[in-house]
């Protein structure tokens, strides 16, 4: 299993490696598992989508990247995520200023509050800029009102003006992807970004940063429970449940060979041209609350599958083909 | 930008403006009160002992026997030419007394309110930022224990340790920067407990919004997410509440200077309604909430200033 993940390590560069990440919220009852052991690569030049219901820990993962999670209660446990060879949990806030939105971009999904209510779109976006490179505030300007127009804003120079309460949900995101964009971070992490869109300005915008991508050779992880999305940017999809990582493969061996109950269910409950039923298929039960997981993996009181073993512990990520791991009992033979 | 000067300066007008009706409601209220209540000006002066037509010939000349309206239409016209009247006990102008008396209870005033300002603003941002720290603790339990204790009380217990026990400071008057010590200090305490409870809640709320987290994903460093974003969000309610925190300590100098005996704009009040002394408590009661009224507009104004949002319902 070693040799094929070292083959596919050599043709492409790795950016960015998180390894055995946990990260735990401490309360004053319990400790609370947001993410377990998640484990996953991302290469220079390539999207990784990460999908999962809301809840399962897809966003405290990459928060985790840049440490962004707030207040003193969060504990990472022995885990690793190495950006370019740098550990970045071990990181200092100095030298994380450094990396945050500079080499690493974050765009979030709460567009109307995501942005500072009492400072205009241009301060904000150009504050993006200069915390980073040294030009001047015109100059800036002039930077931000280009990427304005390149997320189809109208009237970019108007906009820069203006105060985020005078923007639509729509505009507001498309300003936090170009503040995102505007600084060519080496990696993007982009959460939900298109969810507050419609469906023709997310397309347009989905194109733009294919577009950058093939320009700056920039990676993106794209965090989503939309498998439409998925399906259209990623080159890869990481499936997350309960906090950890269920199945990992090419976009395409997903959709056609997923292995993981839970993928499999994914997949099935979404919107398709031959659907013969007028209802569509469901998994039944919900997502387990942080301080009811179950023991073993956290999927099985929902599994058709559920076998004794599921119950005890969660299964070791095996390789089912190269390149696609999946994280199943069903799957290790003794 | 001429026409946005144009609009504001209409708005500050208007705003101007709707004192006028403000301050005769404030009057016709306090004018009724004083009134409504039983006895009378002749019987406060003269004493009880006084005969009936003694008492009843000083209200003659006092003007206390035409009817109420006739009164208060007369308060008003005279208010409107700027005279705010003679005082029925001491038979000496308002404006006279004011100037001897307004510059004791300014000092202990606006010292009060500055100091308590910056006292309850910076150490509520402190105790925000280094919640639950040393600082946070020690400052959310003395600001508990001082919010519990009332002015009058605190101004007592100071009185008996520092003027009393120790004999630092004198206990009453108001002839030295000494004198001033104790009740700006006694002030200054209720005060900036408020200020400094409001601003720890408002700066924590800031700080932990969701602009907070893209400042800081963006490379912001930890002084400039403080500074720029959560404090510029924080201060708008702190604002407000100082502007009230003005009306609170205008009240509270009347406490203080009856306390520590001082003789200034309070204790002319209290002595004024104590003896029915009509004219001096309308012109202080005009005085205070015309105060107060400008105060507004300046904290409406401030907001307005730091947040678009209120620019454009007010402005517009």
């Amino acid at each position: 299993m070693n040799t094929i993940r070292k083959e596919n390590d050599n043709q492409k560069e790795v950016l960015l490696s998180v390894e055995h990440l946990r990260v735990n919220f401490k309360t004053d009852k319990a400790i609370l598992n947001a993410v377990e052991d998640v484990s996953f690569k991302v290469y220079r030049g390539e999207t990784l989508g990460i999908v999962g219901e809301s809840g399962c820990g897809k966003s405290i993962t990459c928060m985790s990247i840049m440490k962004l999670i707030q207040g003193n209660n969060v504990i990472y446990e022995d885990g690793k995520i190495c950006f370019e060879d740098v550990n970045t949990l071990s990181l200092s806030d100095k030298a994380l200023q450094e990396i945050r939105g500079k080499e690493i971009a974050y765009i979030f999904q709460e567009p109307m509050t995501a942005l500072n209510p009492l400072y205009t779109i241009g301060n904000q976006m150009s504050e993006a800029l200069r915390l980073h490179v040294k030009i001047s505030k015109k100059e800036a300007l002039k930077q931000c009102a280009h990427y304005l127009e390149k997320v189809k804003i109208p009237n970019p120079n108007e906009v820069l003006m203006r105060y985020p309460f005078s923007l639509s949900g729509g505009m507001r995101q498309r300003v936090m992807i170009a503040m995102a964009l505007i600084t060519n971070s080496k990696l993007i992490i982009a959460d939900e970004p298109t969810t507050a869109l419609d469906v023709t300005i997310q397309a347009q915008i989905l194109d733009l940063m294919k577009e950058l991508q093939g320009e700056f050779g920039c990676s993106y992880i794209f965090i989503t429970h939309d498998l439409g999305v998925i399906s259209e940017v990623s080159d890869r999809v990481a499936v997350m449940y309960g906090g950890r990582i269920v199945e990992c493969a090419d976009t395409d061996t997903m959709f056609e060979k997923a292995k993981h109950p839970y993928t499999i269910g994914l997949i099935a409950s979404r919107p398709h041209g031959e659907m013969v039923e007028d209802r569509l298929p469901v998994i039944p039960g919900n997502v387990p609350s942080l301080n009811n997981k179950p023991q073993g993996c956290p999927f099985h009181p929902r599994c058709e599958a559920v076998m004794d073993q599921c119950r005890k512990s969660f299964p070791e990520a095996i390789t089912y083909a190269p390149g696609h791991t999946v994280a199943c009992w069903q799957y290790i033979k003794e | 930008m001429k026409g946005v000067e144009k609009t504001v300066l209409k708005y500050i007008f208007k705003r101007l403006l709707f004192i006028v009706p403000t301050l005769l409601g404030g009057i016709l209220i306090v004018f009724s009160i004083m009134n409504l209540t039983p006895g009378d000006p002749g019987r406060q002066i003269l004493g009880m002992n006084a005969k009936q037509e003694q008492v009843d010939q000083l209200n003659h000349e006092l003007g206390y026997d035409k009817p109420f309206f006739t009164r208060f239409g007369e308060y008003c016209i005279d208010l409107s030419h700027g005279d705010l009247g003679t005082s029925y006990r001491t038979r000496r102008p308002f404006t006279e007394e004011l100037v001897s008396r307004i510059p004791n209870t300014l000092k202990i005033g606006l010292s009060a309110f500055v100091l308590s300002s910056i006292i309850g603003i910076s150490l509520g941002i402190l105790a925000a930022v280094r919640q639950y720290s040393l600082v946070d603790t020690f400052s959310s339990v003395t600001a508990i224990l001082f919010a519990s204790i009332p002015g009058f009380f605190l101004g007592m217990i100071l009185i008996y340790v520092f003027g009393l026990k120790l004999g630092w400071l004198p206990t009453f008057g108001a002839s030295s920067f000494k004198h001033f010590v104790m009740p700006v200090a006694t002030l200054t305490v209720a005060t900036s407990v408020s200020l400094l409870r409001l601003t720890r809640s408002t700066m924590l709320d800031a700080i932990r919004q969701d602009y907070i987290r893209t400042a800081t994903a963006k490379g912001c460093s930890k002084n400039r997410i403080y500074w720029k974003h959560a404090l510029k969000n924080a201060i708008l309610p702190v604002i407000t509440v100082m502007g009230m925190s003005a009306g609170t300590v205008m009240g509270g100098t009347v406490i203080i200077e009856s306390v520590f005996a001082i003789p200034g704009m309070g204790t002319y009040m209290l002595t004024a309604i104590r003896a029915k002394d009509i004219p001096v408590v309308m012109s202080s009661t005009v005085l205070l909430s015309l105060a107060f009224c400008l105060i507004m507009i300046l904290v409406d104004i401030l907001c307005a200033i730091i947040d678009p949002r209120i620019r454009e319902r007010s402005i517009g």
